[in-house]
C-alpha cells in the first residue's frame, strides 16, 4: 500500500532539508552582522532634529508650490549636495557657522513658501544646494562609527528623500485656492520654527 | 560631450580599479546549496554590488531596449571574463571601486545623457571587468570559486534583464523622473560613501 501523496511530499521535503544542511560548508561562513542596524540608524538620522526635517520639508513644500521641473529638481539637489557637505565633514573639512545655516535654512526656505516667491530655476536651485551643505555637513560630523557605512547612508538619503517627498505631497494641494494659502501658512510656520532654532544657535 | 563623460566614467573605473590592492576582505555568504548557489545569492547580500548592478540596469533601462538588450549580454559576461581573470591573478580587495561604481553610475542615470550603444557596451563591459576581478580575487581563497561566480554572473542577468525589462517600459514623464531621482539618490550615497573611504584612507 503506497504512502499518501502528503506524506510523501513531507518525506522527500525532510529528506531535501537533511541532504542540504549536510552540503552546508564552514569555509565560505562570513557573518554579516549589523547591517540592517546601520540602515535604521542612517533611516533614523535626519528624521530626529527637527530643525533638518522643518527644512526637507520646506524643500518638498516650495518645490510643489513652484511646479515642474523644480518640483523634482530642488529634490534631487538636496540629497546630492547634501551629501557633498557630508563628505567634506567626514574628510575633515570645517565649515563655520552650521547651526546657523541650518536655522537660516528654514527660516529662508519657509519666508520663500510663506511669500510664495517665484525666483529663476537656477536661484532656487543654487539656494537649497547651499543650504544643504550645511545640512550635510552637520549630519556628516555627527555619524555615528563602526556601522555599515553603504547602508547607513542608504537610509540616510532614503530618509532625507522620504521627507522631501512629504513636504511635496502636502504641497500638491497648492492646485486649489484653499490649499494656496494652507501652503503660505505652512511656509510661515516652518520660518516661526527656524527663527527659534536661529535664536537658540545665536544664543 | 555625452561620449567623453562615458569615456571618463570607464576610465575613473578602471583606474580605481588597478590603482593598489589592500588585502581581501570579503567573501561569498554561504547559503547552504553549494558555490553556485552562494553565487547566485551574493547580489542578495552584497549591497556594494548589487546597487552597482541596480543602477547600471536603470542607466541601461532609460537608455532604450537596443541599450539594455547590449547591457543584458555583455555585463554577465564581462563580469564573468573579470572573474575569471580575478581567480588567476588573486588580486585583493579595494573598496573604492564600489564607491566609484556608485557615483558615477549614479550621476549618469540622474543626467539622463544620451549616448550610442558602443558606449553602453563600453560603459558595461569596464563595470563587470572591474566589479567581477574583484569577485574573482575574493573567491580564489575558497573550494568552487569558479561556480560561486557564474552564480553571480547569473544573478547580475536576472536583475539587469528584470530591472532594465521595467525601466525600458516606462513611458510616463514622471515614472522616468523617478528614475532619474532614484540616480541622484545612488550618487548621493557614492558621494558619502567616498567621503566614508577618504576619511578612512587619510587617517
Amino acid at each position: 500500500m503506497s504512502a499518501p501523496p502528503t506524506s510523501r511530499l513531507r518525506a522527500t521535503l525532510t529528506l531535501a532539508a537533511a541532504g542540504l544542511l549536510l552540503r552546508a560548508r564552514p569555509t565560505f561562513a562570513h557573518l554579516e552582522s549589523g547591517q540592517a542596524g546601520g540602515f535604521l540608524q542612517g533611516l533614523a538620522h535626519p528624521v530626529t532634529g527637527l530643525d533638518h526635517v522643518l527644512a526637507m520639508v520646506a524643500v518638498g513644500l516650495w518645490g510643489a508650490q513652484l511646479g515642474a521641473p523644480a518640483i523634482w529638481l530642488l529634490p534631487v539637489t538636496f540629497p546630492v549636495v547634501m551629501a557633498f557637505g557630508g563628505m567634506l565633514a567626514l574628510v575633515g573639512v570645517g565649515l563655520p557657522g552650521v547651526e546657523v545655516g541650518i536655522a537660516l535654512s528654514g527660516v529662508l526656505l519657509g519666508l520663500a513658501v510663506a511669500a510664495a516667491w517665484r525666483p529663476r530655476l537656477a536661484a532656487a536651485a543654487v539656494l537649497v544646494g547651499l543650504f544643504a551643505v550645511f545640512h550635510g555637513h552637520a549630519h556628516g560630523t555627527e555619524l555615528p562609527a563602526g556601522q555599515n557605512a553603504l547602508l547607513y547612508s542608504l537610509g540616510f538619503v532614503a530618509a532625507t528623500g522620504t521627507l522631501h517627498a512629504i513636504g511635496i505631497t502636502i504641497g500638491l494641494v497648492h492646485r486649489f485656492v484653499w490649499g494656496r494659502t494652507l501652503l503660505r501658512a505652512l511656509g510661515a510656520l516652518v520660518a516661526a520654527g527656524g527663527l527659534a532654532f536661529l535664536w537658540r544657535a545665536l544664543a | 560631450m555625452s561620449r567623453r563623460v562615458a569615456v571618463a566614467s570607464v576610465a575613473l573605473v578602471a583606474a580605481a580599479a588597478l590603482a593598489g590592492a589592500s588585502p581581501a576582505r570579503s567573501h561569498l555568504v554561504t547559503t547552504g546549496l553549494g558555490p553556485f548557489y552562494d553565487g547566485l545569492g551574493h547580489l542578495a547580500l552584497t549591497p556594494e554590488d548589487f546597487i552597482s548592478v541596480l543602477a547600471a540596469a536603470l542607466l541601461v533601462g532609460l537608455r532604450g531596449k537596443a541599450h539594455g538588450r547590449a547591457a543584458l549580454l555583455v555585463l554577465p559576461a564581462s563580469w564573468l571574463a573579470g572573474g575569471a581573470l580575478g581567480l588567476a591573478l588573486r588580486p585583493g580587495a579595494e573598496p573604492v571601486v564600489g564607491v566609484l561604481s556608485l557615483l558615477v553610475l549614479g550621476i549618469l542615470v540622474a543626467a539622463d545623457l544620451t549616448w550610442p550603444t558602443t558606449v553602453t557596451v563600453g560603459l558595461g563591459a569596464a563595470i563587470g571587468l572591474v566589479h567581477g576581478y574583484l569577485n574573482g580575487g575574493a573567491l580564489a581563497a575558497v573550494a568552487g570559486g569558479g561556480l560561486g561566480l557564474v552564480g553571480i554572473a547569473t544573478s547580475v542577468f536576472v536583475v539587469v534583464a528584470l530591472v532594465a525589462a521595467f525601466v525600458t517600459r516606462l513611458e510616463a514623464p514622471w515614472a522616468r523622473i523617478a528614475v532619474r531621482v532614484a540616480g541622484s539618490w545612488i550618487a548621493a550615497v557614492g558621494l558619502l560613501m567616498l567621503g566614508w573611504w577618504l576619511q578612512t584612507a587619510l587617517a
